[in-house]
Order: structure tokens, then C-alpha cells, then sequence
């Protein structure tokens, strides 16, 4: 049994290590649980495709949105899922930086949550342009028209941090993935794995050379992705904090932003690891000492975003407009008021629980508290879109914003392709990355048998 | 044996890091320098004692990150100021704080391309075949055995002396490997 402070089960040599991850992938036989949840994740996805069929169709007044909420689900669901994708880089690229050993077991997977993540939410403001036929309008290219994009709106910006973020996810993934592409062909017994393994593997041989290059290029990436990922989110606070809104005009957005990235970043990568490990026995690999730290990252996390609640709070009585003091009392007291107070429930409230050490090292207590902070984040997000959008300083403005079906088909099948894509990585990919797992074993010395 | 084969090198294989560091070590000492080691994982320091202390890498990096923020600028300022420029209200058309987000996110994408297709090149990658790949236990490099490699091409390779001066490092095994 593991205890709570080691980071992998003592006993394993490289070997070992390599044939229990690289099993997962190469067993011949797909197990019937992989076979229901990949079946229930399709179908969401399919319920996604009808709706961005009939969407493309009809256009985006099967949406709730309308003047005076015109952003509504599309852009509640970007945020969301851009932020739950920054948990991966933290941990692939800050604590590798910050020779934190123990993400060594989940930043293969976590990486592979940020990819899927992001690829979901990139579709969103794409179907929510009205006319998704001419995205690529929002690239500089030349163009007969003569036309280029408008560089001083933050709406191109995030054109640009979240394509970037993308590419990058990609690229550290699979320069991560190259060497462990390596082992599957190697140990794969079909020719056809074989074939398809090494295309991806490139050649790679582990040699000096490759090691000493792959390790550089390794660090110079999670440099590189550590600034990224606190450019993206602080890009994606812009679209709000940018604009005159009251609720949306303030310097605390960037800061509060990413730190809720991360927050709901983790509870995601909490909510994918525990059922994850059951289903596939990795509990020697991923240990109560990895969910009990996620647990305090989270913690940490939360308490900004708690501290961001409160200086929004806080910043509306002392900043004297009546806008925002209006804004703050809508919020807690209007007719969104149940979710507000439902957002302070789910993402403040209940996650206090992790100041226990019992809800700490219970696994089913953390898998409720992360369930918790996605549910809670993602009423954030609405809390911020809607509520802010939908009284603003015209009382003859105002108005209601409810989502359709079409909004939810649309959210919930967005879970489907999040969760499609992930089952296939889980088939095809080893999830944990086996080199840097040889990495954290102790070195084997003259007596023992490697 | 047909006249088109001829001999790579000679493979030896270890089981422990340290062993290798040991017979890398001894090696060099006897002159030898067209080797490489071959491993399921970076072993500390094998590099350096392989003499391999500098990497153009981040050189590269960050040339291309220069380059990026240069050309992400410009293109910002080319638009928004010589090509289209837009006058809203008589403010500054070369507006550049508005310009930071995207000149930074092209440095970041421009460097992080180069670093990965820098890495690939110095590697000699992609490159699907290798007469390494020839010898069947190749394939445990990238599982738990460590491998050290001297190439018939280095000038003091010797098919008897080289195979003696490996067998008293201690491998667990020598191999002949042939390019086919």
C-alpha cells in the first residue's frame, strides 16, 4: 500500500514501470468499461453535431441570446472550458519548472485535458460569430478585400493567445509524447501498431544526443508555455475587462481570471484522475500524496477567487458609481440571485472542506468538492456574462436572458467531444509518461535485478 | 554473409546507469568519440561525459523569439497604421500597447516552433530507419536496458580490440550491428 506521502509505490524498476503503462495501450482486448463510457461520450458528441447542424442552419437565433445579452452560453462555455484547459500546462510546464517531482504521474493526461479542453472551447466563439463561414476573416492574411483584422480589439487578441495556446499544448505534448511513441512501438506486437507507433516516434532512438536536445527543448517549452499560460487567460479577462460594463470594467480581472483557471483547471483534472485510476489500477502511480496536493492547489486557488468576489465587491462600494453598487446588488438580489448564491456555494463555500485533512485523504469526499468547483465555475462564468450584460446603466435596456435547449444540446454535447476525445487518448496513448516515470525511480544499483 | 553488409558498430548492453556511466567513461579514456549511449531515460551526466556540453537549441529559441515579436509588431503597425488606418475619433493610429498581446503571443509561438523543429533537427530526426533497429535487442533501449554504441567509422575502431574493450566493462552483452 502506498502511503500518503510517496509518489509512486516503492518496488517498481524500469521494466515494471514500462509494462504497466504501456499494457493499458497495447492490450489486445478494449475493456467493456471503456466500451460503455467511450458509448456514452459518443453519443453526447452526437447530440453536439445536431445541434451545430441545426445552428449552422437556422443561425444563432435558436440561441437565448438577444440584445441586450448577446454573448449568453457560447462565451460562458469558451471561458469555462479555456480555463479548465490551464491546469495542464501548470502542471506540465510551473511545476516542472518548479522541480515539483510528484507531477511526474498525472501531466501526461492533464496535458491531454488541456488539448481537449481548449479544442472545445475554440469551437464556441467560431459557431458564435453568426456567420462561422467567415472565421478566417479574424486572420491577417492577404486578402483582396484589403482588409485586415482590427489588432486593438481584444476579440482578435484572444484570436491569437488561444491559437497560440493551442499550438503550444500540442507541441509540449507530444515532444513529451515522442519517447514513450518510442516504447509502444517497440513493445507493440502488431505490425500495423508497429508501423503507426514509429511514424510517430520519428526514429527516436534515446540516444545521448536525442536526450541532451529533447531535455533542452523540453524546459525551453515549459518556459515558454509558463508565460503563455498566464498571457491566455489574462487575453481571455480582456474581453470583459476591456469593455465599459459595470461588473466587467476592472483591473482585477486578469489576476482573478487565471487564478480560477487553474482552480477549476484541477478540480477537472481531479474529477478525470480518481475515476481514471479505479478503472485502470494506477493507484500505485497516482497516490493520495497527488490528490492530496491537487487538493491544496485548489485551496489555494479558490481563496483568490474568493478574494477576487470580494474586492469586486468591495471595489463597487468604494469606487461611488452607482453603476457597479447597482450591479453588485442585482447580482445578489435580482432575478439571478439563486445562481450567485449558488456560484458562492459551490466555488467558496463547500471547497472550504478541503482545510480538513479527513476530506483531504478521502477520495470520494475530493471527487465531490471537484464536482463541486466545475459546477461552480461554470456558474461564474454565467454570473459574469449575464448578469452583467443583461441590467446595464439604461433601465430601459434591460432585459431577461434564458438559454434554450439548443443551448444546453450544444454545452452538454461540448462534454461529449471533450470526453470522446479523452477515452480515445486513453486507448492509444499511454496516459502516464513512462520515461519520466523511469525518471523518479531510484537508480537500480549492483545488488538488485533490474 | 552477403559483401553489402558491413558493420555499424559494436553494441553493448547494461543494465544499471551506472554502468554505463563507467564503461562511457573508459572508453573515452581510450580515445574513442564517434559512441553514443542509448537509454529508456536521461541518465545525469551521461551527456557531458559524452563531451556533448553546449546545445544550439536555445540559441535558436531564441533568435526565433526575436523574430517574432519583430514581425508581430510590424505587421500590427503595417496594418493598423500604413495599410488601413482607421481614424477613430483622432486617436494615435500607431496605438502600440494595444499591440502587446499579439506581439507576445507570436514570440511565444515563434519560439516554441523553433524549439520543437530546432530539437528535432539537431536529433537527426524524424528518421525511420537506423541499423540499430537491426539488432533485436534494440528494442529493450527504450524499455530497461541501456546501451552503448562505438561505430566502426571512429578511427581507433578495431573489431577485436573495441569488442575486448567493451566485454571488460561488464555488459551483459556485445553485438555485432550491421547496416544492412
Amino acid at each position: 500500500m502506498a502511503d500518503d506521502q510517496s509518489i509512486i509505490t516503492p518496488g517498481y524498476t524500469y521494466g515494471s514501470v514500462t509494462q504497466k503503462i504501456s499494457s493499458i495501450v497495447l492490450a489486445r482486448r478494449t475493456p467493456w468499461g471503456w466500451m460503455v463510457g467511450f458509448g456514452i461520450s459518443f453519443l453526447l458528441l452526437t447530440l453536439l453535431m445536431v445541434a451545430v447542424t441545426y445552428l449552422l442552419v437556422i443561425g444563432v437565433g435558436i440561441w437565448g441570446i438577444n440584445v441586450p445579452v448577446g454573448w449568453g452560453f457560447a462565451i460562458i462555455n469558451f471561458v469555462w472550458w479555456v480555463g479548465i484547459g490551464h491546469a495542464g500546462t501548470l502542471i506540465s510546464a510551473i511545476l516542472l519548472l518548479l522541480r515539483q517531482r510528484w507531477r511526474t504521474s498525472i501531466n501526461r493526461f492533464a496535458e491531454a485535458m488541456t488539448l481537449f479542453a481548449v479544442a472545445c472551447a475554440g469551437m464556441f466563439p467560431l459557431l458564435h460569430l453568426g456567420r462561422p463561414k467567415f472565421f478566417y476573416w479574424l486572420i491577417p492574411y492577404p486578402n483582396t478585400m484589403h482588409l485586415w483584422p482590427q489588432f486593438r480589439s481584444p476579440l482578435v487578441w484572444d484570436v491569437f493567445a488561444v491559437g497560440t495556446y493551442m499550438t503550444v499544448s500540442f507541441l509540449f505534448w507530444y515532444v513529451g509524447l515522442i519517447p514513450d511513441l518510442g516504447t509502444l512501438r517497440d513493445r507493440s506486437k502488431s505490425r500495423a501498431a508497429q508501423i503507426v507507433y514509429g511514424i510517430f516516434a520519428m526514429g527516436w532512438r534515446g540516444s545521448a544526443k536525442h536526450w541532451h536536445h529533447h531535455e533542452v527543448a523540453y524546459l525551453l517549452l515549459a518556459g515558454l508555455a509558463t508565460a503563455l499560460v498566464v498571457s491566455v487567460h489574462t487575453v481571455v479577462s480582456f474581453d470583459f475587462a476591456v469593455g465599459i460594463i459595470p461588473g466587467w470594467h476592472s483591473t482585477i480581472f486578469p489576476p482573478y481570471f487565471v487564478a480560477g483557471a487553474i482552480y477549476s483547471g484541477f478540480a477537472m483534472v481531479m474529477t478525470l484522475a480518481i475515476p481514471m485510476r479505479a478503472a485502470y489500477g494506477l493507484q500505485d502511480f497516482i497516490t493520495m500524496k497527488h490528490l492530496t496536493n491537487m487538493a491544496k492547489v485548489m485551496l489555494a486557488t479558490g481563496m483568490i477567487v474568493a478574494y477576487g468576489y470580494m474586492t469586486e465587491i468591495f471595489m463597487a462600494w468604494y469606487s461611488g458609481s452607482r453603476f457597479e453598487q447597482d450591479m453588485v446588488v442585482n447580482r445578489m438580489t435580482g432575478p439571478y440571485a439563486s445562481l450567485y448564491w449558488g456560484l458562492i456555494l459551490t466555488n467558496i463555500l463547500l471547497p472550504q472542506a478541503l482545510w480538513f485533512r479527513r476530506v483531504r485523504s478521502s477520495v470520494l469526499l475530493l471527487f465531490i468538492v471537484a464536482m463541486s468547483v466545475n459546477i461552480g465555475m461554470w456558474l461564474e462564468r454565467f454570473v459574469i456574462v449575464v448578469t452583467s450584460l443583461h441590467r446595464d446603466f439604461l433601465p430601459s435596456a434591460w432585459g431577461m436572458y434564458y438559454p434554450t435547449m439548443w443551448d444546453w444540446a450544444t454545452f452538454i454535447g461540448s462534454i461529449g467531444l471533450f470526453l470522446t476525445l479523452l477515452f480515445l487518448f486513453i486507448r492509444f496513448l499511454p496516459v502516464i509518461s513512462i520515461f519520466e516515470m523511469r525518471q523518479i525511480l531510484p537508480e537500480p544499483q549492483r545488488k538488485e535485478s533490474a | 554473409m552477403r559483401p553489402s553488409r558491413r558493420l555499424y558498430g559494436l553494441m553493448a548492453e547494461f543494465e544499471r546507469p551506472d554502468d554505463l556511466r563507467k564503461a562511457v567513461r573508459a572508453v573515452r579514456e581510450q580515445g574513442y568519440r564517434r559512441l553514443d549511449a542509448y537509454t529508456p531515460l536521461p541518465i545525469d551526466g551521461l551527456a557531458e561525459e559524452m563531451g556533448m556540453h553546449f546545445s544550439w537549441l536555445p540559441l535558436i529559441v531564441l533568435t526565433a523569439g526575436i523574430l517574432g515579436a519583430i514581425g508581430g509588431f510590424l505587421m500590427q503597425y503595417y496594418a493598423s497604421v500604413i495599410s488601413y488606418p482607421l481614424d477613430i475619433g483622432g486617436r494615435p493610429l500607431d496605438s502600440w500597447p494595444a499591440f502587446i498581446p499579439v506581439t507576445f503571443e507570436l514570440t511565444i509561438l515563434c519560439a516554441s516552433l523553433s524549439a520543437v523543429f530546432g530539437m528535432l533537427a539537431l536529433c537527426g530526426l524524424p528518421r525511420p530507419h537506423h541499423p540499430l533497429f537491426n539488432e533485436p535487442r534494440f528494442v529493450l533501449a527504450s524499455q530497461n536496458r541501456l546501451f552503448l554504441c562505438i561505430e566502426s567509422r571512429d578511427r581507433r575502431f578495431d573489431r577485436e580490440e573495441t569488442r575486448k574493450l567493451l566485454e571488460s566493462c561488464g555488459p551483459s552483452g556485445v553485438y555485432d550491428i550491421e547496416d544492412k
